[in-house]
């Protein structure tokens, strides 16, 4: 991970007030992670001190340490889904998952009306069930 | 032959926010400006800022994130208080299980959205409006940069811009979302001082639901203020998107007055449960919002009502569950929810929901507790030396519930014990606990 591509983001939202979050969602979506050698470089370019970065990386779920190869498929798990019945099949999907796909939790997907629903990148998949869930999951591996 | 018009869930809608959104194209200029977009925008532009704070504050419109508070009232502060820089920010972090109104509108009419804040932006001397956008909304996301990039020129000079959110649910908080937009942890602030003084960068704020601004362009146009606020009842006044989900037959968006009741909404118009067994509980306002059983369902949606029936209409989300349901599995798990979802701030949220979800597990369990080492140590005077039986956890349980309402600084530990007590309350039994128990006082 280069210091440099590093800086090159940083600069690239030198007009944006308080820009520490589009960089982090820049830097996560380059390289699948923020690595403490990122934060130490964005705390540098932003003249934070790296427990500040550090703070704020560790704060949200959705960026993490280390990069996960596996593909996601994000199911959504809150209240609405409950009472359509997303916690019975959900089991099926994660045997399904083997190693190279990581069935997440999510809450929620705003398909409440409609679920239980799923995500795999930008797609969303709605009134799954526990058949076209596998069949989701086998299909991303 | 049988229309869809004629279906309850059509025909007794009364959209005024949503007229346009599923009708038109939502990137189109054209179809926006032919159903009567940006005419709120030019005559907010003609009557000028004190005639736009006259008539949001006739209208009655109340924050529609959850909290209810004036819009009127909020932008007044806003417009009074002194300072070069003021913004209107755009609560679209819609974490709430079982609402996807602010969802369907952004993908659907992102346009009344723009031109909702920027008469706000000139109702209240602000120069730049900020988007919060959960990122589990890629779609809204993707939709909103391409209408504000088409509308630039409508609404300059004021500027908008969209922000995702890094999917923590605690900065759909007002105070947590500020600091988020500023780069920082999605911590919640101590209020005073009110955004609307100190907001986004210590400048004077404008936070508004959605739903809120989306309101605007209507109550903008000519005798719309008047229009909205012969609508709803008492105190509650105009429309309200509510949002039938979970298990429900005919599930969706559903936009009316305020007063129609939960009977009318789950059964005339949601025609029951998907699975067709019996309805068990309802839960309104998201994941922080009471379980009410079918006895209550006579309650009106109105502000005031609910909060005196210990519920809240929150974000408007009605979310139905048939009588397979484990109540206590639920109040533990909005308890759990807290407790991962806590910024850490305040100790009764913190600490307290994950004492919580402890008792929760003890009493769910009928395992009664024994003392620790640590209380049993000689110099530990107050601590208890016996074991707690299951009415002395409940009432444990329940104390620490009071605290969490009272003590938090927000409404994500302050309204975390409804779901848990109105589980406890109406249905002790999934709890393990029997009838006669509860009348003795628990």
């Amino acid at each position: 991970m280069g210091k440099a591509r590093i800086f090159e983001i940083c600069s690239e939202y030198a007009e944006c007030e308080g820009p520490l979050l589009p960089i982090l969602h820049a830097v996560q979506a380059e390289y699948g992670c923020v690595s403490p050698e990122a934060e130490a470089a964005i705390a540098e370019s932003l003249n934070l001190s790296r427990a500040e970065v550090h703070g704020v990386v560790s704060f949200y779920h959705d960026f993490t340490a280390e990069p996960d190869l596996r593909m996601d498929v994000q199911v959504c798990r809150a209240e609405a889904c409950q009472a359509r019945g997303v916690e019975a099949i959900v089991g099926a999907a994660e045997a399904a998952a083997g190693e190279r796909v990581a069935v997440k939790p999510v809450y929620c997907l705003g398909l409440c009306s409609v679920g239980p629903a799923a995500r795999v990148g930008d797609r969303l998949y709605a009134r799954l069930d526990e058949a076209a869930l596998v069949a989701l999951v086998e299909r991303v591996a | 032959m049988f229309r869809i018009e004629d279906h309850p869930f059509i025909a007794r809608q009364q959209r005024l926010t949503f007229a346009r959104a599923g009708r038109t194209r939502p990137l189109s200029l054209e179809d926006y400006a032919a159903t009567g977009g940006w005419a709120g925008l030019s005559r907010a532009r003609r009557i000028g800022p004190e005639q736009v704070l006259e008539d949001v504050t006739t209208s009655g419109l109340r924050g529609r994130g959850g909290a209810g508070f004036p819009t009127g009232i909020k932008w007044q502060t806003v417009a009074r208080a002194q300072a070069p820089r003021k913004y209107i920010v755009c609560n679209a972090d819609e974490g709430d299980s079982g609402t996807f109104a602010d969802r369907m509108l952004l993908e659907g009419d992102p346009f009344q959205l723009i031109e909702g804040m920027a008469i706000a932006a000139l109702a209240v001397g602000a120069h730049k409006g900020y988007i919060y956008v959960r990122s589990e909304y890629p779609h809204a996301v993707a939709k909103l940069e391409a209408a504000i990039a088409l509308s630039r020129d409508m609404v300059a000079p004021f500027e908008v811009e969209v922000r995702m959110g890094a999917g923590a649910y605690v900065c759909g908080e007002e105070t947590s979302l500020l600091n988020s937009l500023e780069g920082k942890r999605g911590e919640v602030r101590a209020k005073p001082p009110l955004p609307a003084l100190e907001g986004l960068f210590g400048c004077p704020t404008a936070v508004n639901n959605v739903l809120s601004l989306t309101a605007i362009p209507h109550i903008l146009s000519e005798d719309g203020a008047q229009e909205y606020a012969r609508l709803g009842i008492h105190r509650s006044r105009g429309t309200k998107p509510i949002q039938l989900a979970g298990n429900i037959r005919h599930g969706g968006l559903f936009e009316t007055a305020f007063g129609i009741t939960l009977e009318e909404l789950v059964h005339d118009i949601g025609g029951g449960t998907a699975s067709g067994r019996p309805v068990k509980a309802v839960q309104v306002g998201g994941p922080l919002g009471a379980y009410i059983p079918p006895a209550q369902f006579g309650l009106p949606f109105d502000y005031e009502a609910y909060a005196a029936a210990g519920a809240l209409i929150g974000h408007g989300g009605v979310v139905v569950f048939d009588d397979s349901a484990d109540m206590a599995a639920q109040a533990h798990f909005a308890m759990t929810f807290c407790a991962v979802e806590s910024c850490g701030k305040c100790t009764p949220c913190r600490i307290g929901s994950v004492r919580g979800v402890e008792a929760l597990d003890r009493i769910r369990s009928g395992q009664a507790r024994a003392p620790g080492p640590v209380e049993t140590l000689p110099q530990m005077h107050n601590a208890r030396k016996t074991q707690r039986s299951l009415a002395e956890d409940v009432a444990l349980l329940e104390d620490l519930c009071e605290t969490m309402k009272f003590g938090s600084l927000c409404a994500l530990g302050g309204f975390a014990p409804y779901p848990v007590l109105s589980a406890l309350r109406h249905w002790p039994e999934d709890f393990g606990i029997r009838e006669e128990e509860m009348a003795d006082g628990l």
